[in-house]
């Protein structure tokens, strides 16, 4: 069953059009990746589908209805939450009252407090420092957990990889599994291309704010890659 | 004992400039929004006290049940109508518009009770006063003064233990990311402002009880609550009180000096705080 589809996605800034007519399909429980290189409109994408970014009513259907034309407070609501790129954790609010406020719109199910610190132990020790204390890779964990709070049914990840040590985004992406495990729907936005196709069943290459491949990630050319990312 | 006395009732009056300053505080800290209406705000509250009291016959304190709940709604409708719209373009937009709605309540104001000077009694206890060491003190100075102390200390409790609370200080550091989390913030910003507006119709009343007002008697409130919040620190509601209690101690002192000294010398002071420590004692708010 599809859960969320975007039919001619247009998305602007100001006068500026970020998106052309972009079609995505992601199956409930599925994990896809968008690719791409700076400025292909990977993040705009994400921003459209949570609504940060308005855009026609019919543009974007998630679980069979379309909700292109709601506000970004409603649109988690109905169960996608966003895992922003560059973390954005409330520097005012301690690492706790950053997950505790993922939870305020009020959507029950398997993730509590208590199942966001057993996935990610080190921000249990850390939960009452203010999260600016956190290192890079922790922030990241805060994020999620904090996206994870709301019990979406989509979640998206902007750039997870942003400025952390391999290490770190291998761990990182090593817990995803616990999420999909729930049958959480992923979409992960990455500039890492072999961490994002490892970790996905489809991806989506975007250029210039349209899709230029879409293929199944155990199945591709990598040369028809290269020539999507980079418009050779 | 004379002097002692003075610095006594300074810092009592300064409770009643926190209280002053606690909605132009919450206003700016939670929204960005710098309220020029808001010494007007003040005194509308403390004619509807008056109108409350002449339609019900109820006293100046109990008048509070009819006036907080009406300058809730004041404020939840004139921020979710109006100043909301004012958000999106930076400090100046809502600079004009609170200047222009201080010119409408003090308009409507003069034409609906004219410019008579009036004031609101509440009996008994604003001679009473209790005998502390060999020095007396005003029964109704320290009722204010404790009104002040248990409203910063209820606000502190607000943003600190509740979820409103985080979701106050979650949207004033990033409000687009607020929104992702399910926050509604032009529901937020007016709940803020209803918020604000129960310590603004505390202040009307208790003003209008120790001393007169008349319609253009808000801009001097405002510039005292300006003063008590700039000298407390921006975003700090205990500094809040401490700038309200330098102000009132500032002024207590001109006016032992000379009666046309008061209002000089809580300037003055306040000058050379802002000249010693430009952000205050403390200071919270980083941009």
């Amino acid at each position: 069953m599809t859960l969320l589809r975007t039919r001619g996605l247009r998305a602007f800034y100001g006068d500026f059009q970020a998106l052309f007519d972009v079609d995505v399909a992601v199956a409930e429980g599925e994990t896809i990746a968008v690719i791409g290189a700076n400025g292909a409109g990977k993040t705009t994408f994400l921003r459209a589908v949570a609504g940060v970014l308005p855009c026609g009513a019919e543009m974007v259907e998630f679980d069979g209805r379309p909700i292109g034309a709601l506000a970004a407070h409603e649109i988690v609501r109905l169960g996608i939450a966003m895992v922003p790129e560059g973390r954005k954790l409330f520097p005012s609010l301690t690492v706790e009252e950053n997950l505790l406020l993922g939870a305020y719109c009020g959507r029950s199910g398997a993730w509590t407090l208590a199942r966001v610190y057993e996935l990610f132990p080190m921000l249990a020790e850390r939960r009452a420092l203010p999260a600016t204390a956190l290192s890079g890779g922790q922030q990241q964990m805060a994020a999620i957990g904090r996206a994870l709070m709301s019990n979406p049914r989509l979640l998206l990840c902007d750039e997870l990889s942003l400025g952390l040590a391999p290490v770190v985004i291998r761990d990182i992406y090593a817990r995803l599994g616990a999420i999909t495990g729930e049958g959480t729907t992923l979409v992960i936005v990455e500039q890492d291309i072999n961490r994002a196709l490892a970790a996905s069943a489809r991806f989506y290459c975007f250029q210039e704010g349209r899709v230029a491949l879409a293929a199944d990630c155990r199945d591709f050319d990598r040369q028809a890659i290269a020539s999507a990312y980079f418009g050779l | 004992m004379d002097w002692l006395n003075i610095l006594i009732q300074g810092a009592l009056l300064g409770g009643l400039y926190a209280l002053f300053a606690i909605g132009l505080s919450l206003s700016f800290g939670i929204m960005r929004l710098v309220n020029i209406a808001h010494g007007d705000l003040i005194v509308l509250s403390a004619y509807i006290a008056l109108v409350t009291i002449n339609a019900t016959g109820l006293g100046a304190i109990a008048s509070l049940v009819v006036v907080v709940p009406a300058m809730c709604a004041v404020g939840y409708a004139l921020q979710r109508g109006l100043l909301n719209l004012t958000l999106s373009g930076g400090l100046l937009p809502p600079l004009l518009v609170t200047f222009g709605i201080s010119v409408i309540i003090e308009n409507v104001l003069l034409e609906l009770f004219g410019a008579d000077i009036q004031r609101l009694h509440a009996g008994t206890i604003e001679t009473a006063s209790l005998q502390l060491g060999g020095i007396a003190v005003g029964a109704y100075p320290l009722v204010v003064f404790a009104t002040a102390v248990a409203a910063i200390a209820g606000l502190q409790i607000l943003f600190y233990r509740t979820a409103l609370g985080r979701a106050f200080r979650a949207t004033s550091d990033d409000a687009e990311t607020a929104e992702l989390m399910g926050i509604d913030n032009r529901h937020l910003y007016a709940v803020a402002m209803a918020i604000a507006m129960i310590f603004t119709a505390l202040a009307g009343v208790l003003m209008a009880i120790r001393t007169t007002f008349d319609p253009a008697a808000g801009p001097i409130r405002l510039i005292f609550a300006f003063e008590a919040v700039i000298i407390g620190g921006l975003g700090s509601l205990w500094g809040t009180l401490l700038g309200g209690m330098v102000l009132g101690l500032a002024q207590a002192v001109g006016a032992a000096l000379s009666p046309t000294w008061q209002i000089l010398a809580g300037h003055i002071a306040f000058l050379i705080i802002l000249v010693l420590r430009p952000s205050g004692f403390f200071p919270r708010t980083r941009d």
